[in-house]
């Protein structure tokens, strides 16, 4: 026989207060507060980088609705990571324009460069690669986004100038950090190769 | 997208104002002639006045579909304000998932004058009779997000939101939805299973988002170009709007084109310019060396077209009779050194994995194709593997699965079959990749797809 363990949780011993405030004022604008599911998971991942079980259970348990609901919700979406990931997610376009243009290259650069994978994090936490559908900028093919970034007309010497960039500004004061989620603006960056 | 000044609110309604560095505020937006739809929509017309005008312009839908806008509002019911029978909300949707590969404009739109979809939404509302809206996100648009909620916050602190807009009974709420990166999620029904907080999986019709979309309420769903067409023919008139056109169908369209041509990018043309004026004219023709192969008119979802298509017009109708669909106007190019079977195994790889898996013909056919198409790229393809690729291109058609979203995958795979034939059987017969500077798909290392003649693929 197989004892299953039950844990009850409060969700107010796990999210922070604001946490709870920024989901529900998502809640607040909806009809329903299981409609806040994919706001409120952004919320609690802008703040702990990713989604650990903890915070799917705290967060179903405060919208009122079953974790499996919200477990089909967060598993269904590319920019939910259930994964602890690194400091910057590098989502790299896979779709067709960039596919034509040779994005081939420029991704097996970037997996030299760091030494991973798609699906892996650097030994140091700053980097984990992932691929994305189209990212909407195919005029400027290859493309890839990293936080709130998005870099176009990427080579792979482009490539790698960007990220040894954030390598370099990793403890200084990085130009519009990409992790401060607060300011969103995504100013396009062009790194000048010489 | 540069606006020169030659073009006016009168021939470019769409994009004469954007600006992608900075766009305009409330103030300059309305110095420019903005709001003045929404004004004289919510001051001088009723909303069944507004939907004869939308249904007298012809104005089709530019999310893929290209219906009928008027048709579709008017499916939805109206009360009168005392009617015990009306529903507590009624809602439109503003469809901002742009998500289907090749296509780019709505994202110009939000980034380079949000406020004309602010104004837009207001007018579109007010004539179907909501008083909530959401703009649906991708939630990879970060800029736009940015840009359409200052839009938003400014509209509200001048009341063209909110209650009694501009002294009038009408009452609006608009708010920003940002998704999470799926693009099934674009599928209107699919859309609203999302805003309600489930899995996006979508709906089946009838009953119509129109009759019963969000939480059950009446729900209109256009997309971002569409709405933005509505303050332009509100202010101009229905004749206006219909001569902008030399086809039937009416306005302007932006369109796109991706790959290999000297300077891609987005127009904003009269609807029906031909192919090769958008291919040779505006995105410059083909890049130096390469040759045209072939084409996808209208996004990721659409038949290729071949080099004998290029005199005919982009308009729904003309592009349908030449076998294909204008879908979202972004033209995808081919050329004659990128491999055709490589092309189409990335855009089938896109549906698979983006298939929600609801229902199995697409759940279990896209990877299936997948897998064929990755055997014959890399050399390794039978011949009943042709025959195999045909079949599932039955088993997915319309349908036979509960959304669009395997048809769509279906029509570049049954085109290419037809049309690139011989690429197909060389792959077979030699054993290799005749294309030995094109791309191998990713996931596999870049020699894998072994090239013929012993070259590894750049
Ligand atoms: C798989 C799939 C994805 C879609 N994605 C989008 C999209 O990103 N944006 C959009 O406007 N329409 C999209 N559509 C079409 C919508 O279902 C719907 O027809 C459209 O939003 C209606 O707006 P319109 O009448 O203004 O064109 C998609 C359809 C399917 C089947
Ligand atoms: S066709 Fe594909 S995306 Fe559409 S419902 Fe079926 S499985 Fe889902
Ligand atoms: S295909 Fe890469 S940005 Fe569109």
């Amino acid at each position: 026989m197989q004892i299953i363990k039950t844990v009850t949780l409060d969700y107010r011993q796990y999210l922070t207060e604001k946490e709870i405030l920024e989901i529900e004022h998502e809640v607040s604008i909806m009809e329903t507060r299981e409609s806040a599911g994919i706001e409120a998971l952004k919320i609690v991942q802008h703040h702990r980088g990713w989604i650990s079980d903890e915070s799917l259970n705290a967060i179903a348990q405060l919208l009122a609705i079953s974790s499996a609901q919200l477990e089909g919700v967060a598993t269904f979406y590319n920019l939910i990571y259930r994964q602890p990931v690194g400091r910057y997610v590098i989502h790299i376009c896979d779709s067709i324009s960039c596919h034509l243009l040779g994005y081939q290259q420029v991704l097996q650069a970037i997996k030299t460069h760091l030494g991973i994978d798609y699906g892996q994090t650097t030994a140091d936490g700053l980097f984990t690669l992932l691929s994305n559908v189209c990212l909407g900028g195919c005029d400027k093919a290859p493309v890839m986004m990293i936080g709130q970034q998005h870099y176009e007309h990427l080579t792979s010497e482009k490539a790698v100038a960007i990220l040894n960039g954030l390598i370099q500004s990793k403890d200084g004061n990085l130009p519009g950090d990409i992790l401060d989620k607060t300011d969103v603006g995504a100013t396009i960056v062009e790194v000048k190769n010489d | 997208m540069t606006n020169s000044a030659s073009q006016s609110s009168m021939t470019h309604p769409l994009t004469h104002l954007v600006n992608l560095s900075q766009p305009l505020s409330l103030t300059e937006y309305i110095r420019e002639g903005g709001y003045q739809g929404a004004k004289k929509a919510l001051q001088e017309l009723t909303p069944a006045e507004v939907l004869a005008i939308i249904s007298d312009s012809s104005l089709k839908g530019r999310g893929g579909a290209g219906f009928p806008t008027g048709m579709k509002w008017s499916c939805v019911p109206m009360f009168e304000a005392d009617d015990v029978n009306a529903p507590e909300h009624k809602y439109l949707v503003c469809n901002a998932d742009e998500m289907e590969p090749g296509t780019f404009k709505d994202r110009m739109l939000m980034e380079g004058v949000p406020h004309q979809l602010v104004e837009s939404m207001i007018i579109s509302a007010y004539t179907i009779g909501a008083d909530k809206a959401y703009i649906f996100l991708r939630g990879e648009y970060h800029l736009s997000a940015k840009r359409l909620q200052q839009a938003i916050d400014e509209a509200y602190s001048e009341n063209w939101l909110g209650k009694n807009i501009q002294g009038t009974n009408y009452h609006l709420e608009l708010y920003v939805h940002t998704s999470a990166g799926r693009y099934i999620c674009g599928e209107e029904t699919a859309l609203i299973n999302a805003l309600e907080g489930k899995r996006a999986t979508p709906r089946a019709k009838p009953p119509f988002p129109q009759v019963s979309g969000l939480f059950g309420k009446p729900t209109v769903v256009n997309n971002v170009e569409t709405l933005c067409n509505i303050p332009h023919i509100i202010k101009n008139g229905a004749q206006w709007f219909k001569q902008l056109s030399p086809e039937s169908d009416a306005g302007t369209k932006i369109y796109a084109v991706c790959g290999r041509v000297k300077t891609p990018g987005l127009w904003e043309l009269p609807m029906g310019v031909t192919i090769r004026e958008l291919l040779y004219q505006h995105a410059g023709g083909m890049a130096d060396g390469l040759k045209l192969k072939g084409l996808l008119p209208g996004g990721a979802s659409t038949d290729f077209l071949l080099p004998e298509h290029l005199d005919t017009p982009m308009d729904f109708d003309s592009i349908s009779k030449a076998g294909s669909r204008l879908g979202t106007g972004g033209l995808i190019v081919l050329d004659d050194q990128n491999c055709p079977v490589a092309m189409v195994l990335n855009l089938i790889r896109f549906f698979a994995q983006e298939s929600c898996g609801w229902c199995t013909p697409c759940r279990d056919g896209t990877p299936w194709a997948v897998e064929i198409l990755t055997r014959i790229e890399n050399g390794q393809g039978k011949q009943n593997d042709l025959d195999e690729l045909a079949n599932l291109c039955d088993f997915m058609w319309l349908g036979k699965t509960h959304c669009a979203l395997a048809p769509g995958a279906v029509e570049p795979l049954k085109s290419a079959l037809r049309y690139f034939q011989d690429d197909f059987q060389q792959h077979i017969d030699k054993g290799c990749c005749p294309y030995t500077g094109s791309h191998s798909q990713s996931g596999l290392a870049s020699n894998v797809a072994q090239a013929c003649g012993g070259h590894a693929h750049g």
